[in-house]
């Protein structure tokens, strides 16, 4: 049994949600996300959440898998600050949604003014609302970078309690950074770019099980919905007890995702699909 | 009193040296080979010299070598932006996977 605490379903097939129910995943939680295209218009966006909010947990819900989300517009997106601030505008409509967890995956792409400046919108909006925060941190050469520039943006909202923020992405050059700071931590389990299985059980061998949690971050790129229970494999292979398998993939993610009073990794039955519709 | 930079209590590897040789020596072997042989066609495809990306890669292939611990870390930050400032505008989305000393220069 896992949980994939970061997975764009919305780019994947039904045959996913099929192959993951069978590999123990109850629960999913989706961020909002770059298309890999910009968006022209915020109504774009207003139909993205309400894909996220209605129409992909009735999809979930047929293979057993629970799925909540959380709303932002991308960093990758957030170079036009005015169309990103009508983006944020929309976001208080949809968080009476019951899927809703917080905002996410708020943060920086390339460590720009104008990405900070939404950063810091968004991190308003959570504060005002009280709400959970999931954060993406830059690829390759930006992330470290990226990584301090966040924490700090962080830091300046002190209603924002650090255990209540997870910082994503992380890789053995920032893992102990965010650590350190009181954060939560991810690491995205990804093919080429991000934290191959191996190397995430090294980071969990050298820093430890605390605050931290691994996900697929499956998405419209090379990426892997089954990366979590490969990364159990690799666990189980090395001789690790099973309740640390079951604390960083199910127990940690359900931990700090019930801090949003709406997470739930409870058995669900298969729902029979809507004809209706 | 405890020791401010102590580290977190972090479960170790399970495995024994012998062990973790045993199971992961094969598939690192076809990776040493992959490494070789990339560098060998970097070089038949003459032409040109190294640019930041592989002189940053080839710095890393000699962190593997210098007998100190945390490579993957200190690989990672050899590849990183050292700034600390946000830059003024963002001119792409991706990422090329090494930090060129010679952008934002004029």
């Amino acid at each position: 049994m896992y949980i994939d605490p970061h997975v764009h379903m919305v780019s994947r097939t039904t045959d996913d949600y099929v192959r993951m129910a069978r590999a123990g995943c109850v629960a999913i939680t989706e961020p909002a996300f770059w298309a890999g295209y910009d968006r022209s218009t915020a109504q774009g966006f207003f139909d993205y959440f309400r894909q996220l909010t209605d129409f992909e947990p009735r999809r979930a819900a047929q293979y057993g898998i629970r799925h909540h989300t959380w709303l932002c517009i991308n960093p990758k997106e957030a170079e036009d600050p005015v169309f990103a601030r009508e983006v944020i505008a929309l976001i208080p409509g949809f968080l009476e949604k019951q899927n809703v967890l917080g905002i996410g995956e708020i943060g920086l792409n390339k460590n720009s003014r104008n990405e900070l400046a939404i950063l810091e919108a968004h991190l308003q909006l959570a504060s005002d609302h009280g709400l959970l925060v999931l954060v993406h941190t830059p690829h390759l050469e930006d992330k470290l970078k990226g990584t301090r520039l966040i924490m700090d943006a962080i830091k300046r909202f002190p209603k924002l309690d650090p255990g209540r923020v997870l910082i994503d992405h992380v890789e053995e050059h920032t893992a102990k950074h965010v650590l350190d700071r009181g954060f939560w931590c991810g690491m995205t389990l990804y093919p080429d770019t991000k934290c191959t299985p191996q190397r995430a059980v090294d980071i969990i061998e050298c820093y430890g099980s605390e605050r931290i949690w691994m996900n697929s971050a499956g998405d419209w790129g090379h990426s892997d919905p089954l990366a979590v229970p490969k990364a159990q494999m690799e666990m189980r292979r090395r001789g690790h007890l099973e309740d640390l398998v079951r604390k960083v993939t199910f127990a940690n993610p359900q931990r700090f995702l019930s801090q949003s009073g709406r997470f739930s990794a409870e058995p669900l039955r298969p729902t029979a699909p809507d004809v209706t519709r | 009193m405890a020791m401010p930079d102590a580290a977190p209590a972090s479960p170790g590897c399970p495995l024994s040296r012998a062990q973790v040789v045993d199971a992961y020596f094969m598939e690192h072997r076809a990776r040493l080979l992959d490494l070789a042989a990339f560098l060998d066609r970097v070089d038949r495809a003459g032409g040109g010299e190294d640019d930041f990306r592989m002189r940053a890669f080839r710095a890393g292939v000699a962190v593997l070598q210098d007998g100190r611990p945390e490579r993957a870390r200190r690989i990672l930050e050899l590849l990183s932006d050292p700034s600390t400032e946000p830059i003024a505008k963002a001119g792409m989305k991706g990422a090329t996977g090494a930090h060129d000393p010679a952008a934002g220069k004029a």
